[in-house]
C-alpha cells in the first residue's frame, strides 16, 4: 500500500501547530514535519497559505489545508481511528461552537492580554477571566470535553494546561488559580497525562526564553 | 414526529438570512421570530447566554448558535440540496473561505465604510485588497460554490446584496466598481438572480 503523504508545515511553539500534531499522532498518521520560521517565512509558507502567510498547513498529497481547526476536521473525516468530534449533529455544533469561543476569546487575546501592563492588563485581565469561567461551567463534571476521553474540543482547549502557565510566568499573573477553576485544573492534569500529549509538547524553558524575548519586543500579532 | 424550528433574526441581519437562505434552500419549514437587538427577549438570553445574539435556530427545542455552526448543522440534519461539497478537502476550502470572509472581509468592509474621511481611504484600500483575493478565488465558476450556490456564496451575502445598498445608500461607488472588480460583480448578478436568493432578499428601505 503506497504510503499516504502527509506534511506538516507548523512553528515548534504555535499551540495551533501543537493541536494538529496531536490529532496525527492520536489517529496514527506518520508524516512529515517542516519547522518554518515566523519570523523569516519562507517561500513555501508564502506558496502554500498566500491569504494568511501562517503556520500550521497540512499538505495531504499536494494538497493544501490551512487552519488548525478546519486541519482537525480534515483529519477526522479522512483517518477514522480515534474520532475526535461527535457524530451527532447537534452534540457537534456545541463542540465547534465552543471551540471558537476558546479561540477568539481566549486563545488570541491571551498573550496579548497578560503582555501588557497597568490598567490596560487588568482590564483586560478581568474580561479574560469572565471568558474563562465560561470554560470552567462548560467542563464541569466532565473528565474530558469530550468525556470519557479526548476529543476535538480537549484538542482545541489543550494550550491551556501548557502554555497558560508559561505566559502566567512570563506575564507575572496568576490566572489559573485552582480554587476558582477546579474543573479547568483537574482537566490539566489528566490532559498533560495522557501519552500522545504527554510526549508532544515543546519544552517548557525553551517556551519562557521565547516568550520573555517576546515580552521585551513590541507587539505584533504573529 | 414532526420536525419544530425556529430562527431567532433579525430581518435586515445578513447573518440570520443565511440561516434563512439555507432552510429554504432544503426545504425546512420553520418559524422566525424577529428579535429586537436594543429589547432582547428573555428566550434569546435564555438560549444564547453566551453571546446574547441572533441569529439562534432552535430544533425540538435544542439551540444552536453562530451562523457558520448553525449552517454546517442545517447541511447535517436535512440532506437534501447539500451546502457543503462531500469531499473533505473541497469541504476544508469551502470552510476557510467561509472564515476568510467572516473573520477578514467583513469587518474590514464595515470599516471602509463608517470610517471618517481622513482614514476612508486606508479602509477602503484594505478592503479591496481582500475583495481582490475573492475575486481571484472566483475567476472562471459561476458561484463559489461551483454550478450551484454553496456554503461560501450564502456566507457572501454581505457582499452579494448588502454591499450594493450601502454603497446605493451613499451615493457613490467607494469600493465595488464594474471596472476595479468585474468577476465579483458578475458573482453578484448570478447571486441576486438565483431564486432561493431572489425570495430571501430584504425589501430595500
Amino acid at each position: 500500500m503506497a504510503s499516504q503523504e502527509v506534511k506538516l508545515l507548523s512553528l515548534w511553539v504555535s499551540p495551533f501547530g501543537h493541536r494538529v500534531e496531536w490529532a496525527l499522532k492520536l489517529k496514527g498518521v506518520e508524516y512529515e514535519y517542516i519547522e518554518e520560521d515566523i519570523f523569516n517565512k519562507s517561500h513555501l509558507l508564502l506558496e502554500l497559505n498566500p491569504v494568511h502567510k501562517k503556520v500550521p498547513v497540512l499538505i495531504h498529497h499536494g494538497k493544501v489545508i490551512l487552519e488548525s481547526l478546519l486541519i482537525l476536521e480534515y483529519l477526522d473525516e479522512k483517518w477514522k481511528e480515534f474520532p475526535l468530534l461527535p457524530q451527532d449533529p447537534y452534540e457537534k455544533a456545541i463542540v465547534r461552537f465552543w471551540a471558537n469561543f476558546g479561540e477568539a476569546k481566549l486563545l488570541r487575546p491571551g498573550w496579548p492580554a497578560l503582555r501588557s501592563q497597568g490598567d490596560e492588563k487588568e482590564k483586560a485581565l478581568k474580561l479574560w477571566i469572565e471568558d474563562l469561567e465560561k470554560i470552567e461551567g462548560e467542563l464541569k463534571g466532565k473528565k474530558f470535553f469530550g468525556g470519557e476521553t479526548i476529543g476535538y474540543l480537549d484538542l482545541a482547549m489543550g494550550w491551556i494546561s501548557y502554555m497558560l502557565p508559561v505566559w502566567e510566568e512570563v506575564g507575572c499573573s496568576t490566572i489559573l488559580d485552582p480554587k476558582k477553576f477546579p474543573s479547568i485544573t483537574a482537566w490539566t492534569e489528566k490532559f498533560l497525562s495522557h501519552p500522545v500529549i504527554k510526549e508532544n509538547l515543546p519544552p517548557r524553558d525553551k517556551m519562557v526564553v521565547w516568550f520573555e524575548k517576546r515580552i521585551k519586543e513590541p507587539f505584533s500579532a504573529q | 414526529m414532526a420536525d419544530e424550528v425556529k430562527l431567532f433574526g433579525v430581518w435586515a441581519s445578513p447573518y440570520s438570512r443565511r440561516v434563512e437562505v439555507a432552510l429554504k434552500l432544503k426545504g425546512v419549514k420553520y418559524e422566525f421570530i424577529e428579535e429586537d437587538l436594543s429589547n432582547k427577549s428573555d428566550l434569546l438570553l435564555k438560549y444564547n447566554p453566551v453571546h446574547k445574539k441572533i441569529p439562534v435556530l432552535l430544533h425540538n427545542g435544542k439551540p444552536i448558535v453562530e451562523s457558520l455552526v448553525i449552517l454546517e448543522y442545517i447541511d447535517e440534519t436535512w440532506k437534501g440540496n447539500p451546502i457543503l461539497p462531500h469531499d473533505p478537502y473541497q469541504k476544508a476550502v469551502a470552510r476557510f473561505w467561509a472564515k476568510f470572509l467572516d473573520e477578514k472581509c467583513f469587518p474590514a468592509l464595515r470599516k471602509a465604510f463608517s470610517s471618517k474621511e481622513d482614514e476612508q481611504e486606508k479602509a477602503i484600500e484594505e478592503a479591496s485588497e481582500l475583495l481582490k483575493i475573492l475575486e481571484n478565488e472566483l475567476n472562471g465558476k459561476k458561484f463559489f460554490g461551483g454550478d450551484k450556490i454553496g456554503l461560501v456564496d450564502i456566507v457572501a451575502n454581505f457582499i452579494g446584496f448588502w454591499l450594493g445598498v450601502i454603497q446605493e445608500a451613499k451615493g457613490e461607488e467607494l469600493l465595488l466598481t464594474h471596472k476595479k472588480f468585474p468577476i465579483l460583480c458578475k458573482w453578484i448578478d448570478e447571486y441576486v438572480n438565483c431564486s432561493v436568493i431572489k425570495e430571501n432578499l430584504p425589501c430595500q428601505r
